[in-house]
Order: structure tokens, then sequence, then C-alpha cells
């Protein structure tokens, strides 16, 4: 489904990935972990095509295709979608508005009808369930004055209502309680089916409790430099990066 | 979104020239065509005389230059000042000229039928000359008049003589002068007493021949304890030469009477290069003279190279109420320079006033208020929010308060803010599959909410569409 190959990006003239290689296959949960700085929410920046990154060698296909020709919006309608570590605010837009433009722009894409204000409302009802958010949440405003909770569930009910192939969630559980915590893992846990798959980007080992990777990751500056199964995040928690990372440390 | 210039090819809707037959006169001004003007429309000499005392005034006058616009010299012996569609006097839909019917088609006019039949009655100005009226009679039986500004002058000459020049004489300003002298036609709408308007009343005005300026004139009355909304629409097609627009438009608001006055103006803005467009210089002002009266301003302003206005309210009534609610938006090279002024006379009046300006391209876009406060007006209120939204970095956002209160019991609120369409906020709607243009189209709706909501349903989704519209393309 999705497959990084020497992926190198840079910000600013400083080059930030230096030749990412990931390969993500439907059903599957992957989780990177790394210490900060190391390039996570940068990879989740660049896959999403965020253009204040520039790739400057290697390859993405996603679903055989592309994905670094193509514009943001086109990623996410061909199922790809980032959960924020900061959403951002729109004041004035209502969540309900919002979706309904961002879906009916998916189905468009994808040459399907455009739902009625029946179906749509119904849609709401039920995704917002998964999340435990109620409706007066998605009656407000894009994330205005929602608390740091409540913007992270919200992310996860966005990503419900996507319903996206590729779901990289960007520091998820940072400024959690362990409510909240169980909330939105129960809710990604809830959306995973055979087909879709998920990234999650994590500093800590708690939300893997609940999110069971299949895989994990260690990104630090910039690579990848140990991968294993879910009893890697258990290691790393216990041990911290050191151990794996001194033998990079002197480049 | 360091592109966010505006490289607009920003193609106007309603760019397009009906071909029509239209009686002109010859271009400039002076006392002969002034009395031509008035002859033509069988006006009794009263009506001459305020014309010409008015243009006399006039000649005494130079152009304001205090606004934050930067105005080309306007030759006014260069315009042509009157001008009428031929073929006239209709008594049904279809003795209209049909062309000039698809015209109101193609502009979305519900003056047919069908779509009166969903309570809009109509008085389309098209180039100085009300073509028709709907549901006049419907009205009638409530005693309630509203016909072309030309008709009232024959038919209800006590009323007009009684209102007319007394918010807005002609000594009021430069274009208000110019207007009183040249004004063409336009609407009046009388509600007698206790009558609540069971319809919102409508005016589209739509400048069509080349270099003929218009100039409208509104009068409202709403007499003791009446109401009605009354909802303006404007459209230019495009050409090349900028069009002169000076209207007037005045509203008496008597005792526990209610008046909602909205306006959406998209006028021909000129093309991306700043090249032709609409100069609008209105003068909008309502009295509220008795006790408890209220006069509510709604304005989307979208259209125009040029936009002179500031919708006021004198509140002379105790108790009185004025409100302003105004999203202006400009783009390319348009100016604007709007705002409001509420004048407080009577005690416990009170005003509100919510003013969202949103600039793009190299446009400016001003905020220009006054608040007054008089010493015998004790214990009144005035809140003010004034907020600017920036769409890339080469435009302009200016706010002009002028705040002046006369005693010690009353309170003034006043709120700014600047804000600009982040990068943030588009990198979000594009990740979830909403492109660059449709969520600047959303967030400035949401921006301008507030004001959009004051609307009237139907009003307000097209205001919503044209905010949208306007700022197609301004994005690289």
């Amino acid at each position: 489904m999705l497959e990084v190959k020497n992926l190198h990006a840079e910000v600013d003239g400083e080059e930030i990935l230096k030749g990412i290689n990931l390969t993500v296959r439907a059903g599957e949960v992957h989780a990177i972990m790394g210490p900060n700085g190391s390039g996570k929410s940068t990879f989740a920046s660049v896959l999403a095509g965020k253009d204040k990154y520039t790739v400057t060698q290697g390859e993405v296909r996603f679903n055989g295709k592309n994905l670094l020709e193509m514009p943001i919006e086109q990623r996410a309608w061909e199922g790809l979608f980032l959960g924020f570590q900061y959403p951002v605010e729109i004041p004035g837009v209502s969540m309900a508005n919002f979706l309904k433009e961002a879906i009916g722009e998916q189905r468009k894409y994808k040459g399907l009808p455009a739902l009625s204000s029946a179906e749509f409302l119904k849609m709401m009802k039920e995704k917002s369930k998964i999340v435990e958010i109620g409706s007066n949440l998605t009656s407000r405003s894009v994330n205005e004055g929602f608390s740091g909770g409540e913007k992270k569930r919200n992310e996860i009910f966005q990503m419900a209502m996507l319903d996206p192939i590729l779901s990289v969630l960007d520091e998820t559980d940072s400024g959690l309680d362990i409510d909240a915590l169980r909330i939105v893992a129960t809710g990604v846990t809830h959306l995973k089916t055979a087909q879709n798959a998920t990234i999650v980007i994590t500093h800590y080992q708690r939300l893997l409790d609940y999110i069971v990777p299949d895989y994990v990751h260690v990104l630090y500056k910039g690579r990848i430099i140990h991968s294993a199964g879910k009893e890697l995040a258990l290691e790393l928690e216990k041990r911290g990066y050191d151990w794996l990372i001194k033998d990079y440390d002197d480049e | 979104m360091n592109d966010i210039l505006d490289t607009a090819n920003n193609d106007y809707k309603y760019g397009f020239v009906t071909d029509i037959e239209t009686e002109e006169f010859p271009r400039g001004l002076n006392e002969e065509i002034i009395r031509t003007i008035s002859r033509k429309k069988g006006e009794p000499d009263w009506m001459l005389e305020f014309r010409l005392r008015a243009f006399r005034h006039w000649q005494t006058l130079k152009m304001p230059a205090w606004a934050h616009l930067n105005i080309p010299a306007i030759d006014y012996q260069d315009i042509i000042y009157y001008a009428v569609p031929k073929k006239k006097k209709l008594n049904s839909m279809d003795e209209v000229d049909p062309q000039l019917r698809e015209t109101f088609e193609k502009l979305g006019i519900p003056l047919d039928e069908q779509k009166a039949l969903t309570g809009v009655a109509v008085d389309a100005v098209m180039d100085s000359v009300s073509v028709k009226t709907t549901f006049r009679e419907t009205l009638a039986e409530k005693g309630i008049i509203f016909c072309s500004f030309s008709e009232a002058v024959r038919e209800y000459p006590e009323l007009v003589r009684k209102y007319i020049g007394r918010v807005v004489p002609y000594t009021d300003n430069f274009f208000a002068a110019l207007n009183s002298a040249v004004f063409s036609d336009g609407s009046f709408c009388y509600i007698p007493k206790g009558v609540r308007c069971p319809m919102e009343l409508s005016t589209y005005f739509r400048i069509n021949a080349a270099n003929t300026g218009q100039f409208e004139r509104t009068l409202i009355v709403a007499d003791e304890g009446a109401y009605v909304s009354y909802l303006e629409g404007c459209t230019a097609p495009m050409r090349d030469e900028n069009q002169l627009h000076a209207a007037i438009v005045e509203i008496i608001v008597e005792k526990d009477a209610e008046v909602k006055y909205s306006t959406v103006q998209n006028w021909y803005p000129g093309d991306k290069d700043g090249k032709g467009g609409v100069f609008n210089f209105v003068t909008k002002r309502g009295l509220c003279r008795g006790e408890n009266a209220k006069l509510f301003w709604t304005q989307v302003e979208t259209g125009s190279a040029i936009t002179w206005k500031y919708p006021s309210c004198v509140l002379q009534g105790d108790n009185s109420i004025g409100e302003f609610y105004s999203v202006a938006l400009t783009n390319n090279y348009q100016m604007a320079d709007t705002g409001t002024k509420m004048i407080h006379l009577g005690r416990n009046t009170k005003s509100r006033i919510v003013s969202k300006g949103i600039s793009a391209g190299y446009s400016h876009n001003s905020y220009r208020g006054l608040v007054r406060i008089t010493a015998k007006a004790e214990n009144s209120k005035n809140y003010s929010q004034c907020d600017s939204l920036l769409i890339g970095s080469q435009c302009g956002a200016h706010t002009f308060p002028d705040i002046r209160a006369g005693n010690k019991s009353s309170t003034i609120e006043h709120e700014a803010t600047t804000s600009k369409i982040g990068e943030d906020q588009l990198f979000y709607c594009n990740q979830r599959g909403i492109d660059t243009e449709r969520a600047i189209g959303l967030i400035v709706n949401g921006y301008a909410k507030e004001v959009l909501n004051k609307l009237p349903l139907e009003f307000a989704v097209e205001a919503q569409k044209l905010l949208s519209i306007s700022l197609e393309g301004s994005i690289g």
C-alpha cells in the first residue's frame, strides 16, 4: 500500500530526512518512535505534502501511484489521512460544514454521487459515537475552543468520517489524560480493518498498550535505525533510546 | 502560500451587456440638462426647483479628498446623466422586452411571476428607470406604497415633498448634491402606521449603458409602529471605462417602527490590473425619529473599483437603536473606504457596529466609523467590533475610528482585530481534501458569518457564493 524508498527531505536547506525506507501493507499497524527532533513529524508532513518541505531524493508509492507528484488534497482523496499533533482552529466554520465539504470533494474525485443531507447527518451521528463526541461538538466551529482532548478526539472523528486507507497519526497521544487516551485509542482500533493501515507516531509506549502495533520502528536523525515487533516498544520504555542511538551519535 | 499574491483572472460573472436601445442625453451637466430630465419625468415645479438648488450648491463644492482612496480625476462634463431603455409603459410581464427579461433572468432577478410568488416584490431599476414593480397590488391592500421614485413624485407628491432631503440634505456632501440635482430614478417605499410589511421588498440596480452615471434615490418611510425589511442588490456589466454611481438612500423610522435594510453589492470591480470598474459614492443614512425606533443596516460589499459608503444612523428618538453589520471584500486593485456613523441624540439610545473587512491582492480596505454620543444622549451605549482579514501580503487593511462621548453616563466599547489566513489553516483544509480556493472560501465565509447571519436567508446564500466567487484566483 505504501512504499517509501530512500526518502530525503529538507527544510530551509537543512536535511531532516536522510533516506527513509518503509513498507506498509494493508491490515498493518506501524509505530514510529524516536527521541525529539529525529524527524518523525517531518516524515508525516512530507507524506501529506506540506510544501514547507522539499523532497530531494527518493520515492513514495501509495496504492501503486507516485504520491509525491500529487497535490495535498489529491493525496487525501486517494485515502491518506494525517492526524495532526496540533489541530488547527477555523473560526466560524462548523465541523459539519467542514466535513461536508471534505467528503463532498472526496466523493467527487471518486466519481460517487454527493451525499444527501440526511445521509450525511446519519453518518455524522454514527461516527461520532466511535470517539464519544457529542453532537454539540460537531455543531461547533472547527477545533475552536476545543480542549486538548477534544481536539484529538475530533481528529479521530474526522478519520472515521473520511474512511482513509492509510492514517498517519502524529503524536495523537500527546497532552491526553488517560481517559482521553483510551477513547482515542479505542476509536483507532475500532476503525482498523484488513483493508486499511495505520502509522502511529509516538513518544510513549502507553498509547501502544491500546493500539497494538505489528511493527515498531525507531527513527533517529532522519533514518529508521531499528525495526522490530511490538516488544520493541516495551524495551524502549524500559531502556530508553541510548542503547540504540549511541552508534549514530558520532556522525 | 507565499504565492498568495494576486494573479487573479477574476472573471466577472455578470459581465454581459444587453443590447437594448436606450434613449440617451448628450454628455455633460448644466441647468438645461437638469430641466430636461425633470421635464422628461413630468415633475412638478417644486421638484425641479429642488434639483436646481442642489445643482447650484454642487457647483460651489469640491470632491472630498479625505477618504483613504486614490480616486482618479473624474470629468463630470464627460458623463451622460440620463439613459432610459426605450419602449416602456407596460401593463404585464408579457410586454417586457424579451431581451430585458433575459438580462434579468441571467441576473437571477425574481421578476417573473413564479419567483414573485416566493414572496419578493421587486422594483428593478435598470439604467435609471424602473421597469416593472411586482406585487404592488398586494402591498396596496395594506396601504403600503412601493414604487419607482418618479412615480412617487407624480402620484404621492405630498409624501415625497415632506420627506425628501430630510435625512440627507443636498448640502450634505458633494455626491449628495450631485445626486439631488440629477437623480434619475430609484425606489420609494412608505409603510403606514402599525403595518408590518408581509414580504421582503427588493430592488435590483444595474448599470448598463456605457458612460452613464447612475444616480438613484431611495426613500423609505416607516410610520409609527411599522416594519419593513428592504433588500438591495446591484450588478453592472463589464466595461472598460469607469462608471460613476452616486446614490442616496434616506430612511425615516418613526416611533416604535423598525427598518432592516440589506445590501449585496457586486458592481463590476474592474479587471485584475485595476482597469475599469464602478466608482461607487453613496450616501446612506437613516433617522430614528421617534422613541424606540430601530434601524438595522447590513451590507455585503464585494464589487466596485472604488467604494465610498457609510450607512449611518441618527438616533434622535429616546431608546432608539441603530445597528450596522458589514462585510467588505476587496481583491486585485479595488479600494474601499466604508463604515458607518452612529449619532446618538436621544437618551438611552443604543448602537452596535460589526465590521468585517477582507483584503486580497493589491487592494486597500478601510473601515471608517464615527460614534458620537451627544451631551443630551444620557445612558447611551455603543459597541463596535472591527475585524480585518488579510489574504496575501500585498494588500492593506486600515481602521479609522472616531469616537466622541459627550456625557459621563454612556458607555462606548471598541474592539479591533487583524488576522491573516494562516498557512496552517490551509494545510489542514488541504489535508482533508479541500483545495486551497475552496478552503479560502470556507474560511472567509466563517469569518463573515456573524454578518451573513443578519441577512434574509435567500440573500445570505447569494452573499456566501459571492464572497467565494470574488476571491476566485486570489491565490497563485
